[in-house]
């Protein structure tokens, strides 16, 4: 065994000469540039008859190259140019004061304040969901199936419903999507903390008993701690999510701001290069937000003496 | 629960009904006539109440059979009941204590149900499918006559018989909505994602390059909200279904992506030189260990996407359809307030995602009967 092992890894011993960084990044840069490439070649390809329409319309001579710079900064493209998408969300991002209506900014705020209430909210009931049905063999073969069959219902098509439900009882703006989004998010939560609360392995509960341990003290010195890592791998799951209900939210309600209502928008009046910012936004959005929970888990991690 | 409790919460069910003849059925200023003048109600009262009071003598799991008869009674009078125009809308105390024994006796069944634990392998299943579904019911009954009784306007919430009236009475449109939104954009785009993802996870393994250059950008995208791309595609493939099944498609590939290839590596180094000392060629190792070994990964990917498939072509038809859909229907249906026709579409969906859900169970049942967490 030892020796077949080392004769598998001979051909990579030129490789492990790359620095790690080097080994590691490589990759990523090459697939990432061939990404680039390829979108550059489908505008081109994309956006060609287009331009030509556009030149053939004014009956002005042209030739490939003119098209294909055309092609390039089109004002309406099929397919905006990489370069154009990232002046628009730079210039979405500082070209306008944080309050202006076109600043992405503004947007972005907008959805982030429904993702963030909307998290707390799924969050804190995903949670004590578990928690029951940790605690309630009845609650676990009960409602179990139905929290599993909750998400099979497209609750995205009952956005419009909320908001006329909720607003006949008079409530309005944030709250109605942060519903929506805390709808989405609560079932990870939920699922991955019954995991988590029933991680602890038998013989740990039966030491909690010896030492005559009530539940709520087993909960908190037992089942809370062992589950600490199974919520922060969910509460990751859970704010994606609950972005993408957030963001979606707005499309059926008519949302004045906000970065699904800057989709719609953009695709009212088709405004290509408008619709690739706000999902660059939506994009830099939500890597932020599993950024902030990957920290708070490494910094819980270090509270609790694990090694991250 | 043990018991004394359970004998304690029939005998308080029992009373409860017999308080029913004593407290006043309606609201309304227009006389309505007592629970005693009303015959079959005062039988059925009586049959309930003795049932209720079997079920506490008897305690123990038999006591369930009286305890369920019992409540079927009482839900039968409450339905009833809510024909009469002067209790439906208005209902008093004495309807919500025949409610509240429902509610009670159906609650101690399904907790001493829970509570079994039969030794045999098929009635665990009966029952395991049987509770929910029972807790299921009667959270169905006190929605029915929640709204019924206390008169919720139909703009609100609609009660879940005129959801299903509504349901039976306009099959034609909801089918066409069904093969428009399911069958075209959903299906065809979940194997179209799927498909494409498995490949390019089989490729990303086949060059260890391009699959250590895939696995975090697959991450990633996955974690996007991809679904803000629909509107681009209703520009570049116009209303009808193409643009939902291309929403669906790239909502499915990267999770099919990350799962499979994650599925790919996970057969031993053992195996793999087995496969080696049989002097198997790499489409044999793939079919015959790399892919049965990935095959639990791919089909959590596939669960995961039953949903997202779901919401990425609803989503796409508020940008546009062709007059036809289940998320047209409802964004049109709830603008007109016809919220019983939205409530049909909803519960078609919820249907249609149940029973792809639990096709995909199956077909993972009996694929991957091997693995640890099926065979326990």
């Amino acid at each position: 065994m030892t020796s077949s092992a080392a004769a598998l890894s001979m051909p990579r011993a030129g490789a492990r000469r790359q620095h790690p960084l080097v080994a590691r990044l490589a990759p990523i840069v090459t697939v990432v540039a061939a990404l680039i490439v390829v979108w550059y070649i489908a505008a081109v390809l994309m956006n060609l008859s287009l331009v030509r329409g556009g030149f053939e319309r004014e009956e002005a001579p042209y030739t490939t190259a003119e098209l294909i710079a055309g092609t390039m900064d089109a004002e309406r493209p099929l397919l905006p140019a990489p370069h154009q998408v990232v002046v628009a969300f730079v210039d979405g991002v500082f070209g306008y004061a944080p309050n202006a209506p076109r600043s992405l900014v503004y947007h972005s705020a907008v959805t982030l304040s429904a993702t963030l209430l909307g998290f707390v909210l799924g969050a804190l009931l995903g949670i004590a969901l578990a928690l029951l049905i940790v605690h309630s063999r009845v609650l676990e073969r009960s409602l179990l199936p139905w929290i599993i069959c909750s998400q099979m219902v497209p609750i995205l098509a009952l956005a419009p419903i909320f908001i006329v439900v909720l607003g006949a009882i008079g409530l309005q703006g944030l709250l109605p999507k942060s519903i929506i989004s805390a709808y989405l998010s609560f079932f990870p939560i939920t699922i991955g903390m019954v995991k988590g609360f029933n991680a602890p392995e038998p013989m740990q509960l039966d030491l909690m008993r010896t030492w005559s341990a009530t539940p709520r003290q087993v909960l908190s010195k037992l089942r809370w701690p062992t589950a600490t890592p199974y919520l922060f791998a969910s509460l990751k799951v859970a704010i994606t999510i609950s972005l993408i209900g957030a963001i979606v939210a707005e499309l059926p309600t008519g949302a004045e701001a906000g970065i699904g209502a800057r989709l719609l928008a953009g695709s009212y009046y088709g405004q290509t290069v408008q619709i690739w910012a706000a999902l660059v936004a939506a994009a830099v959005l939500a890597s932020g937000l599993i950024g902030l929970v990957g920290l708070a888990e490494r910094l819980v991690a270090r509270r609790m003496g694990t090694r991250a | 629960m043990n018991a004394r409790q359970l004998r304690l919460g029939f005998i308080l069910a029992a009373v409860s009904v017999l308080l029913v003849l004593l407290l006043p059925m309606s609201l309304s200023s227009e006389p309505v006539a007592a629970l005693m003048a009303r015959p079959l109600m005062f039988l059925l009262t009586a049959v309930v109440t003795l049932l209720f009071g079997i079920a506490a003598g008897i305690g123990g799991a038999i006591a369930i059979v009286f305890g369920f008869a019992g409540a079927i009674c009482a839900a039968t009078m409450t339905l009833l009941l809510l024909r009469d125009p002067g209790i439906a809308g208005s209902a008093a105390s004495g309807f919500w204590m025949i409610v509240l024994a429902v509610w009670l006796a159906s609650g101690l069944c399904v907790m001493v149900l829970a509570a079994l634990k039969p030794r045999d392998a098929f009635t665990r299943r009966v029952l395991d499918l049987a509770i929910p579904l029972l807790f299921g019911i009667v959270v169905f009954y006190l929605w029915e006559v929640l709204v019924r009784g206390a008169g919720v306007p139909a703009v609100l919430l609609p009660s879940p018989s005129a959801a299903a009236a509504k349901f039976a009475s306009s099959l034609p449109v909801l089918s066409g909505d069904f093969v428009q939104t399911f069958i075209r954009g959903v299906l065809i785009g979940y194997v179209i994602g799927c498909g494409a993802g498995l490949l390019v996870a089989i490729l990303a393994h086949r060059f260890e390059f391009l699959g250590r250059g895939l696995l975090p950008l697959g991450n990633f995208f996955s974690a996007l909200p991809l679904v803000g791309i629909a509107p681009i595609m209703v520009m570049w493939f116009g209303f009808d279904w193409p643009s939902k099944a291309a929403v669906v498609a790239l909502v499915t590939f990267f999770p099919m992506l990350v799962n499979a290839l994650a599925g790919l590596s996970a057969s031993g180094h053992i195996e793999r030189d087995l496969m080696r000392s049989y002097g198997a060629s790499y489409p044999q190792t793939l079919a015959k260990l790399y892919l049965p070994a990935a095959l639990p990964f791919i089909f959590n990917a596939l669960k995961i996407n039953a949903t997202l498939a779901l919401i990425g072509a609803i989503v796409a038809e508020f940008f546009g359809t062709p007059t036809q859909g289940i998320g047209f229907r409802i964004s049109t249906e709830a603008g007109r307030m016809a919220l019983d026709m939205v409530w049909a579409e909803i519960a078609l969906a919820a249907i249609a995602g149940m029973v792809f859900y639990g096709l995909v169970a199956l077909a993972e049942r009996a694929t991957t009967f091997w693995h640890p967490s099926i065979r326990t």
